[in-house]
């Protein structure tokens, strides 16, 4: 065994100081050591997209980076943007057309789509669909998923 | 109590004010699972927990000579590290029969291998530490000497006499086998004008829930008790099987159910690893948390539609089906799976084979093997999705043959919409169906006529678009016919309790379950527009052994038809107690009184006379105050359990539309409907995301999903890189409609609609795929259809 | 599953992580990106002692042009292609390629220096090295060596990199007048593995070729660029010459037979992207097999 390794980083705003062992994920760093337990372990080798956070502002699955590559950075998971009120509107499209039914890639979908959002705020269903796609849901068939992500999109604009 | 639409007194209780039925509205209590602050077990720690890892078998087939555990047990981390053996003398074994599946036999399994492995990824030992890393590094250390066996691997051959028995107590590897003959089907054929006969080859799958199966057991010792957080289907079944083979009285065994990351069936079943974690909490008198991860979900959860079935149809010149006959052959894993048994996706098979057609004439033989591959089991539309897509493949095939086009020939055939009630030739009883109503909604849906027409233009740029159309009949809300007469102690009844609290609001405990289907939205929808309570007042409690009534839980469809019939029985209950009440208080008499909005009003102009909070202070702190000799009850509970018919069936039809590139093999889903009669809906949204949901596990198994076996017993895709889910980039958007024929049983008229939507996609597919390719003559009846299947059908490669 | 233990460094220049993997030989392995050895620790399909993460080395980043050249540093990561304009400027084959690496999340941490090293005889952007004629720019403790595309590519998961190397860059040449390319792949599901693939990059003047060079990929333990269709190179592009080309092409493949295709299917798609490619390119319906 090796010895853990000190990081220093923040997430969801807040300073987070900590001793992990090299082998140890993200994923179950936040999940087991900070007890933010809404990102979801799906698959961990990195297809399935339940596990997605941000990283520096950027998506990554956290189930394919270690813990200890994050000293230094700025993490953002599903419990940071729903208290932050980032992804509301999203949050109650997805309420709205029931585009959850488990709820378990939810919070990676929300990531997801939040991130298109940013980068193509007219997207169409294609393109939804498409930056989605390494998103696995078992659940809903993606047909709710894409309206309540269209019909944010619509309204975001006219907020404009 | 039964009655029929006309029957009902003028304001039923569906028509009630501010009725929440049949109105979409969003399920309460989705914000924690958006905000990523749901309860799924994986999440769950208890002090002086510990996780478990199970070593499993590489070999599909073996006897264990040797287990050296030392080394393993001496690593830091490692509280326990158990053998078969050890675990037996703790938890007895089980078998998977039901005595209504006359013949069905199965060998006892173990919770952990006692001598012999079974199948590759079988748990021959267990590594408890105080980490799951931990664990898995100690099992590396855990050394295990096998002898390899003999695998049988190839369900075609298992029955034959050179092939190894896998349980020779059990005679040959014939595990079930069922026989059925109706009408006169030698007379049928031989009266056709033309039989078509084709073998229809299904690709093993599994549901690959995005949480995996995942358990947390906690004896408590000192209280001699143990708590099960297990996302189950079930949580009655498993508290009665867990005290059984652990030797508890059932009462002694807690089952909780929270936050279930999808489950679809997955999650119904008893399973060794699971088993043998509830074993070793007692064991070692400490939490004991499983998860399991994706390579072993893959390689135990259950599997399912391993089948090839031959069929064959007789039709007239007239487009008269004459006749279905039909051999199936499935194989299933070394073990029938407990306690719901490995039989009943084949017996379904056989029950439902040309179920939504007229025809009397029909012959069936299902044969159920062993083979040393992983378990199989009920898994979403269990059965449904085979028999669908063979009856559908088959009718087509016949409509090819004469000439017909594929609606006409379903219009000659399928049973009429005033034909009911009647039977099916495997003697299902049909209360009362729509197929001609919703195959006319469905091609107005899609209009049928012009996609037909757009075909026939685009063929001529050699772009081969396919329209598939698949009717089918769905199993919903079952008696005990499905298990209990076999002996099973799966309940097929369930129970609601309600109560008004201190404040007014009302608190409902429901023994249905949710996975995400919405069965809180359901029994709050119900509550609320039968009492007339908003339904932000309605706190719906499910998923607790000590804190729900008796009863069998969501699976088969059952959870809007039987949980929900309870709930609105038991809220008139309480609605009458509570107008009994304010009577009293009002001076006035029930029949002048009616509930509407959170407060007792006059039944007539509609005025408030009292809130419900009012009257529960009342009740609760101030009945000194009550007229003599009232003792109020504000709680109330009823059970319902299906007398009148085994099941509730409904229909549906869907359609596929899609395009194949014949160079490449590739299948584009451009669009698929679904038109479906599951009676009164409660909450138009969840049906239809239910049915979409469905729709497209059945679009996996038509195109993407397969178990795929070595000649070894190895299951080489064991991943999600290799095993193929549907993605959101090849799914279609899918139009959803319905026809309603409210169910004569019980007061609500719901049946289910969980299933619907895998039943009939894979058939829609299918057909549609050789629809497109009729200019080629190609036939395929083999799922998943890969590019490599169809570019080998059209004899590109 | 977990990955097992394994210690960890971060190099803090190119000189450090040459020690480092001097130092542990095959029992380190560096980190990249991660997005293909994550994976693959936590199946525990390798075991490590010791990861070397190189993210934290300046001078492995970067895209510069120089002249006729584009550096491209091996610490650049997938988004960092498809957003560079630079590259959809004049090499927008790369552009093209890269949108089909996997998914968003991975592209915003898998490197193409990652990519290169892990060889993966699906993956997109060793096929884009042959077609644009890349030199992959390769340092150990010696001294630093310049191995060509066609050279770097050696089997499944092996390449020209001994063990104490390090990939630091690669270098396209700026294109060519009349530059055209064509990439496609099929793949089962967008972001998959390409069951076979196409990277191709050529100079077309007055419906002619003047160049052409093909890579496929998917096709075998790596990627192949095409001989065979130095047949349509200044030449009149018949149907004749185009059979004659994809039959060549037939010869020179050795494709695998896996889940996803047999080894016919492979040689199939890889004569019709071929096909479809020259068509596309010059701009000729009628070689096209789909049409009417």
């Amino acid at each position: 065994m090796t010895a853990p390794m000190p990081i220093s980083l923040r997430v969801n705003g807040e300073r987070v100081d900590a001793h992990v062992l090299p082998r140890l994920n993200l994923a179950d760093f936040l999940r087991e050591h900070l007890h933010l337990t809404g990102t979801h372990v799906g698959c961990e080798h990195g297809v399935c997209g339940a596990c997605t956070v941000r990283v520096n502002d950027e998506i990554v699955r956290a189930c394919l980076m270690l813990a200890v590559q994050t000293d230094g950075a700025s993490v953002q998971t599903i419990e940071g943007l729903s208290d932050s009120g980032e992804v509301a509107d999203l949050q109650a499209a997805f309420r709205d057309r029931n585009a959850l039914q488990c709820g378990y890639c939810t919070p990676g979908m929300l990531m997801a789509a939040q991130d298109l959002l940013k980068q193509q705020p007219e997207p169409d269903r294609d393109q939804i669909r498409e930056h989605l796609s390494g998103n696995y849901c078992r659940c809903t068939g993606y047909h709710a998923i894409v309206d309540a992500i269209e019909s944010t999109a619509r309204s975001r604009r006219e907020r404009k | 109590m039964t009655g029929r639409p006309t029957d009902r007194e003028p304001l039923s209780v569906l028509d009630r004010p501010n009725s929440y039925i049949g109105k979409t509205v969003p399920r309460p209590n989705l914000d924690r699972l958006m905000q990523g602050r749901g309860l799924y077990v994986s999440d769950m720690e208890l002090p002086r927990m510990a996780h478990v890892v199970f070593l499993r078998s590489p070999h599909a087939h073996a006897r264990i000579t040797a287990i050296e555990v030392g080394a393993a047990r001496s690593l830091p981390g490692v509280i326990a590290v158990v053998t078969g053996k050890e675990l037996a003398a703790v938890m007895t074994p089980w078998v998977g029969v039901l005595s209504h599946l006359k013949g069905l036999k199965s060998a006892p399994q173990s919770a952990i291998a006692l001598d012999r492995v079974c199948w590759q990824g079988e748990a021959v030992a267990a590594v408890v530490a105080t980490s799951r890393a931990a664990a898995e590094d100690a099992a590396e250390h855990v050394l295990v000497e096998y002898q390899e066996l003999d695998a049988v691997t190839d369900m075609c051959t298992a029955l034959d006499p050179q092939t190894p028995v896998i349980h020779p107590s059990l005679g040959d590897n014939l595990a079930f086998e069922r026989n059925h003959d109706a009408g006169a089907v030698d007379q049928a054929f031989a009266d056709s004008d033309e039989v078509v006969e084709a073998t229809f080859v299904f690709g093993r799958h599994t549901g690959v829930t995005l949480e995996p199966r995942a358990v947390l057991a906690d004896w408590n010792a000192a209280e001699a008790r143990l708590t099960i957080y297990q996302g189950t289907q079930a949580p009655h079944m498993v508290q009665n099987i867990a005290a059984l083979h652990l030797g508890l009285q059932e009462q002694q065994v807690r089952v909780v159910c929270k936050d279930v990351g999808g489950s679809f069936g997955i999650k119904v079943h008893i399973y060794a690893d699971e088993m043998a974690t509830y074993a070793l909490s007692k064991m070692l008198r400490r939490p004991i948390k499983f998860v399991a991860d994706r390579i072993e979900s893959f390689n135990t959860d259950i599997h399912a539609r391993d089948h090839r079935c031959a069929g064959k149809i007789g039709v007239k010149r007239d487009g008269t089906i004459t006749a279905f006959e039909i051999d199936d052959l499935t194989g299933i894993g070394p073990y029938s799976m407990y306690p719901r048994t490995s039989a009943i996706e084949a017996n379904q098979v056989v029950n439902l084979i040309g179920g939504p057609y007229a025809t009397k004439n029909y012959r069936a033989r299902a044969r159920v093997v062993f083979q040393n591959k992983n378990v199989m089991c009920q898994y979403r539309a269990v059965g449904h999705p085979i028999a669908c897509s063979v009856t559908e493949g088959l009718v087509d095939l016949a409509a090819m043959r004469l000439g017909i086009d594929p609606v006409e020939i379903r219009r000659r055939n399928l049973i009429a919409d005033d034909a009911y009630p009647c039977a099916s030739p495997s003697g299902l009883r049909f209360e009362k169906l729509s197929h001609h109503a919703s195959l006319d909604k469905l091609l107005d849906m899609m209009d049928y006529e012009g996609l037909r027409a757009e075909q026939a233009e685009l063929r001529k740029r050699k772009i081969h678009r396919g329209i598939g159309i698949a009717s089918f009949i769905e199993v919903t809300n079952p008696s005990a016919a499905f298990y209990g007469v076999g002996g099973a102690r799966i309940s097929s009844q369930d129970g609601v309790a309600v109560r008004l609290d201190a404040q007014g609001s009302v608190i409902c405990q429901t023994s249905i379950t949710e996975q995400g289907q919405g069965s809180e939205s359901l029994t709050a929808q119900i509550v609320g527009s039968v009492l007339g309570v908003s339904m932000d007042r309605v706190r719906v409690i499910l998923g607790d052994t000590d804190n729900t009534p008796y009863g069998g839980g969501t699976w088969a469809s059952r959870g809007a038809g039987i949980g929900g019939e309870a709930a609105l029985q038991a809220t008139k209950v309480l609605r009458k107690n509570i107008l009994d009440v304010a009577a009293a208080i009002l001076q006035s008499t029930p029949a002048e009184l009616d509930i509407v909005n959170n407060s007792v009003v006059n039944a007539d102009d509609g005025m408030p006379r009292i809130e419900l909070r009012e009257l529960a202070r009342i009740v609760y702190f101030r009945p000194d105050t009550l007229p003599p000799g009232i003792q109020p009850e504000l709680m109330a509970t009823r059970h319902f359990v299906p007398r009148e018919y085994p099941f509730a069936f409904t229909n549906g039809v869907q359609a596929s539309w899609l395009e194949v590139d014949t160079e490449t093999g590739f299948v584009k889903l451009l669009r698929h409907w679904v038109v479906e009669d599951c009676g009164t809906i409660i909450n138009p949204q969840l049906v239809d995301e239910q049915i979409r949901g469905g729709v497209v596990q059945g679009l996996g198994a038509a195109l993407f999903e397969k178990c795929i076996y070595d000649e070894r017993g190895q299951l080489t895709n064991a991943n999600m890189a290799d095993y193929l889910v549907p993605m959101s980039g090849e799914m279609p958007d899918i139009d959803v409609g319905h026809v309603v024929s409210p169910a004569a049983e019980g007061e609500l008229g719901a049946k289910g609609a969980g299933e619907a939507g895998t039943a009939g996609a894979a058939a829609a597919v299918t057909n549609a795929v050789n629809d497109a390719l009729r200019p080629f003559g190609t036939i395929v009846t083999e799922i998943p259809l890969t590019p490599q299947v169809i570019l080998t059908a059209l004899g590109r490669i | 599953m977990k990955a097992s233990a394994f210690a960890y460094a971060r190099a803090t220049s190119i000189g450090n992580a040459l020690e480092l993997l001097a130092a542990h030989g095959d029992k380190a392995k560096l980190l990249s990106g991660g997005q293909s050895l994550m994976p693959a620790m936590n199946l525990r399909l390798i075991s490590p002692e010791l990861i070397v993460d190189i993210s934290g080395i300046g001078e492995l980043r970067g895209i510069v042009r120089r002249g006729e050249v584009l550096s491209i540093g091996a610490l650049t990561r997938h988004v960092d292609l498809l957003k560079s304009p630079e590259i959809a400027a004049h090499w927008p084959l790369l552009t093209k390629a890269v949108a089909h690496v996997a998914h968003p999340a991975i592209r915003n941490r898998g490197t193409i220096g990652g990519s290169l090293a892990h060889a993966d005889p699906a993956s997109e952007l060793p096929a884009c090295m042959l077609a644009l004629e890349a030199t992959i720019i390769v340092r150990g403790q010696t001294g630093e060596r310049r191995v060509r595309a066609k050279d770097f590519f050696r089997g499944i998961y092996e390449t020209a990199l001994s063990a104490d190397e390090l990939l630091v860059a690669v270098e396209l040449p700026v294109a060519r007048a009349n530059a055209a390319h064509f990439f496609h792949e099929f793949a089962r599901r967008h972001g998959d593995y390409a069951i076979t693939g196409l990277a191709a990059q050529a100079n077309v003047k007055d419906g002619v070729f003047t160049d052409l060079r093909t890579a496929f990929f998917a096709v075998g333990d790596r990627p192949v660029l095409s001989d065979a269709v130095n047949k349509l190179v200044n030449a009149d592009v018949t149907s004749a010459l185009m059979a004659a080309a994809s039959a060549a092409l037939d010869q020179e493949l050795d494709p695998h037979d896996d889940q996803q295709a047999s080894s016919s299917m492979r040689r199939h798609l890889a004569r019709l992207l071929l096909t479809r490619c020259v068509s596309t390119l010059l701009g000729r319906p009628d070689l096209d097999t789909r049409a009417a």
